[in-house]
């Protein structure tokens, strides 16, 4: 078999060449799509108008696939195994898999094709610059999607309704009463539901312009923007065009091996009719594109049905569904008050657990859901109101953990005993499950507790705590020495690892000199000495740039210096100069002559705040909507010397040209025509990862109050050498729980943070400055102690491009 | 062995190294918190640079030790053996505390056997 070839380039189709790549198939891959783009994440198609780019939500295309995109194929001729596209190409194929998706449904109303859809970037697109003049949406469907839609509407300053023909809203996954407590939440956000009602027309005035929906008891709703949410249609056509046998209300029909009427023609994804079912949510669809590469290898996989169960957050309102929607007993627990609506149905001997319905609290679902059609684990009861108590349930190992990934509680456990994986991202690396959409990431760490797995905490054998709860005990006892701290708190005179954590945490909290006192013994040789030691036992030496926007006379005041001492220079990554091959008796020279010339530390060598790079911002640059240099100065002036669990970096950019980098950094800052949008958690290094929104359009005042409150609360709760990424994703609930606390205030920590970033941003002083000035530290600064005047003869420098160059000197 | 004094004691930071020039090797000199001496030689093995006086002194189950800065090896203050790659040992010298000031003993080449202790006059 040569070649196969996929029809549409959705996430199924994309699942499925990144299957059969992976599994290592030999011949060629070629997928056309009719998008001029590759496949990308719908189920996150919303962030894409809250700042999540294009290039964030598509796919990596897998090596050696071949990609048509802006495709159509117009006829599949199943007789000569060619497909021929709009352009009149013909591409032959062995197999052929049709993942051709499904179109929104649009009611045929007058008026209708004034309305918008929301499947696609291209639909998102439209729909944004319909929303600039307007004030006011309709979303016709008030499902799953129809909410989506809703939200992104409200999103777009908006005035939005939801009408919805059933009786209730989210009727495919709630009842009447969670429907009743789903609208309350709605409607507490200021959207109307018009439940129970139809469409009749789509009214425009003479110029074509959309002025309002009619609905069928003839009440107008005024809009300028109408979107059509009301369910899907599979993309049956070609199928039926060539003769494929199709389902009565479409479909094409497949086997348990996605395998068509036609061995040669596989359907997968939302076009498929597997079992009588069309599916429209990603999991089944991954696992229909896994089964068909499984059975072009060779593989005997099937697809049985899958679980419809969901859960998901739509207009900051937990909703989630499991299992079956009725059964012959049911508890419920309502909440009308506090927004709470939670159910489950038992068999009719009230051993079994059939299903169950949650709104605003989802707990249920996380703990429950693997229980569907198995003895209720305790009492109905107990299992609605203990929140948390049901989280002590001993999952089956037959129980789906996972139903994006079709992931089992087995398939975690055997992940954790054979192949050693001690925590959450090595249970996601090790056997996807978490990677989709992350609801089942709590389960993944009850079943690694439970597991027996020892999750030591411990910073060290000195301390049997983790950084955080160190952190935590510094702060509330008010210890100020590292002596206090181990006589009291841990064991033994510390370690490379507790001695420099605790340094910096008494850095963050107190400030002061690094070097003063008992803290000079905690540092670790860059701290010690104020820069960065390089293989030979040299340091280098960088001054604070901020911004990295320098003088004239400052530049040739470091390249005095580094002649006079015959450094070797080189720019580095992040706007300043690096001084390479200082020996220690040489820094507070070298040290003396950037001081009088007005130049700080720039605090390489710390665990701290490096440099907040920028671009050149509106000031020169045609592009500049913001003064990009001036924000990165104030930025890196506010937040010098500011110890942290590992370096930050940061960097502002004065237009979505995004020339700084921001993206890249812990916290970075792109402008907009309004304010700035703010990213954290990016990092380049070992694993690259770009940093996520986390609010948009801030004036400068909140920008920085929200940049404070981050940084502190990253350093109050983060592991040792933990970057802000790597911080993100190890707090329960992520980036919206960070959002929660830092910008809803949910833990009435706020005050505090912002006091202690008042603390530091007033008590900074120079390091360096003050320690040219101390004889006593100064005193450190030699090579000898038993002969300051001389230099280490072990350090030799060659020369290479006209600097100098160490020489490792074997004796 | 004569005993060549390296510098006065309180120069010494409790938990902190520095390196002096004795018979012209260099040998890194530290003080524990207790304030007893130690004196092992200055060059990392791993890495090939004089810099053990420049690491982070601290215990491991209740042995002082000293990390090389460089790449956070451990090794023992008492018997100059690396920790975490018992294969590799670094000199130790005999070491004290006399009349306010470090002594080193000078000339007499690094000590062989690993029991060998500083003496400790705290005066």
């Amino acid at each position: 078999m040569r070649n196969v070839v996929v029809v549409g380039f959705g996430p199924a189709a994309h699942r499925f060449v990144e299957t059969l790549t992976e599994r290592g198939f030999g011949g060629r891959i070629t997928v056309i799509g009719e998008e001029p783009r590759p496949a990308y994440d719908r189920v996150a198609l919303t962030s894409y108008l809250t700042g999540k780019s294009l290039e964030d939500l598509t796919y990596p295309v897998p090596d050696g696939v071949v990609t048509r995109l802006n495709t159509r194929v117009t006829v599949i001729d199943r007789e000569a195994r060619v497909v021929t596209t709009a352009d009149g190409a013909a591409e032959p194929y062995d197999v052929l898999v049709l993942a051709t998706g499904s179109a929104p449904f649009v009611p045929p109303v007058p008026g209708a094709g004034h309305a918008f859809v929301y499947r696609t970037i291209d639909d998102l697109d439209a729909i944004r610059d319909a929303a600039r003049g307007a004030t006011e949406g309709v979303v016709v469907g008030g499902g799953l999607l129809g909410l989506e839609a809703a939200d992104a509407l409200r999103g777009l300053g908006l005035r939005t309704h939801i009408v919805e023909m059933s009786p209730w809203l989210m009727p495919r996954q709630v009842d009447e009463g969670g429907g009743s407590v789903l609208k309350g939440h709605i409607e507490g956000l200021g959207l109307s539901v018009h439940a129970g009602a139809g469409v009749k027309e789509i009214v425009t005035d003479s110029g074509g312009r959309v002025t309002g929906l009619l609905k069928p008891d003839g009440t107008l709703l005024d809009a300028q923007v109408v979107v059509f949410s009301a369910g899907v249609r599979p993309r049956d056509e070609l199928a039926r065009a060539c003769g494929l046998e199709v389902g009565e209300r479409g479909g094409v029909v497949v086997d348990e091996g996605m395998r068509t009427s036609d061995p040669a023609v596989y359907a997968i994804g939302e076009c498929a009719l597997a079992g009588g079912m069309v599916y429209g949510l990603v999991g089944p669809c991954f696992t229909m594109a896994e089964v068909a590469a499984d059975r072009i290898m060779g593989g005997g996989s099937g697809f049985e049905g899958a679980d419809l169960s969901t859960k998901l957050k739509l207009l900051g309102v937990e909703v989630a569904q499991f299992g079956a929607m009725d059964g012959a007993l049911d508890v419920t627990y309502m909440d009308p008050v506090g927004g709470v609506y939670k159910k489950l149905f038992i068999s009719d001997d009230a051993r079994t657990l059939l299903g169950g319905i949650c709104v605003g609290d989802a707990g249920p679902y996380t703990t429950l859901r693997p229980f569907v059609g198995k003895p209720l684990p305790a009492a109905p009861s107990d299992l609605l109101f203990s929140g948390s108590g049901a989280a002590n349930l001993d999952l089956p190992d037959e129980a789906q953990v996972c139903s994006c990934n079709n992931v089992t509680a087995g398939a975690v456990r055997t992940a954790i005993a054979d192949r050693g994986v001690t925590d959450v991202p090595g249970v996601k690396a090790c056997t996807r499950a978490g990677t989709t959409c992350g609801s089942c990431v709590p389960m993944l760490k009850q079943l690694l507790e439970k597991s027996g797995v020892e999750i030591s905490k411990a910073l060290c054998e000195h301390f049997t705590y983790s950084r955080a709860e160190l952190f935590d005990i510094i702060r509330v006892r008010g210890i100020t020495t590292f002596s206090e701290l181990i006589s009291g708190h841990g064991t033994g005179r510390g370690c490379d690892i507790c001695k420099p954590t605790v340094a910096s945490i008494l850095a963050s909290l107190h400030n002061g000199h690094v070097l003063e006192g008992e803290r000079a013994a905690l540092q670790d040789t860059n701290d010690a000495f104020l820069a960065n030691i390089q293989k030979n036992g040299t340091y280098s030496v960088v001054p604070r740039i901020p911004g990295g926007e320098i003088t004239p006379d400052k530049l040739i005041v470091i390249g005095e210096v580094a002649r006079d001492f015959g450094l070797y220079t080189k720019i580095t990554g992040g706007q300043r100069i690096d001084l390479f091959g200082a020996r220690v008796e040489q820094l507070p020279q070298i040290w003396r002559r950037l001081v009088d010339a007005g130049f700080e530390s720039g605090h390489a060598y710390g665990k701290a705040l490096r440099t907040v790079k920028s671009c050149v911002g509106s000031t020169w640059c045609r592009y500049g909507v913001q003064d990009s240099v001036g924000l990165a100065i104030a930025l890196e002036l506010r937040y010098r010397g500011l110890r942290a669990p590992h370096k930050l970096k940061s960097a502002v950019s004065g237009c979505a040209r995004e020339c700084a980098e921001a993206r890249s950094k812990d916290f970075g800052v792109i402008a907009t025509e309004q304010g700035w949008n703010l990213y954290v958690g990016g990092n380049g290094g070992f694993k690259p990862r770009h940093a996520d929104l986390f609010a948009s359009d801030l004036s400068t005042d909140e920008l920085i109050r929200t940049i404070d409150r981050f940084v502190m609360y990253y350093i109050r709760t983060a592991d040792r050498l933990q970057r802000t990424a790597a911080w993100i994703e190890s707090i329960e609930g992520g980036l919206d729980h960070v959002r929660d606390v830092i910008v809803h205030d949910s833990l009435g920590l706020c005050a505090e943070l912002d006091a202690q970033m008042a603390h530091h941003v007033a008590t900074y002083e120079d390091e360096w400055r003050a320690t040219i000035e101390d004889p006593e530290k100064l005193s450190r600064f030699v090579s000898f102690v038993n002969a300051p005047g001389v230099p280490d003869p072990s350090i030799v420098f060659e020369r290479e491009r006209d600097q100098i160059k160490p020489m490792v000197v074997t004796s | 062995m004569s005993w060549m004094t390296v510098c006065d004691y309180h120069v010494l930071l409790p938990e902190r190294g520095a390196c002096a020039l004795v018979g012209g090797e260099q040998v890194a000199v530290f003080r524990t918190f207790e304030g007893e001496v130690y004196a092992i030689g200055n060059l990392d093995p791993f890495s090939g640079a004089y810099v053990l006086s420049r690491g982070i002194v601290g215990t491991r189950g209740g042995e002082p030790t000293v990390a090389s800065p460089l790449h956070k090896q451990v090794f023992s203050l008492v018997s100059g053996v690396c920790l975490d790659d018992p294969g590799v040992r670094v000199p130790t010298y005999p070491a004290r505390v006399a009349g306010g000031r470090v002594e080193v003993a000078a000339g007499a080449g690094p000590v062989e056997a690993a029991d060998e202790r500083r003496l400790v006059d705290a005066s």
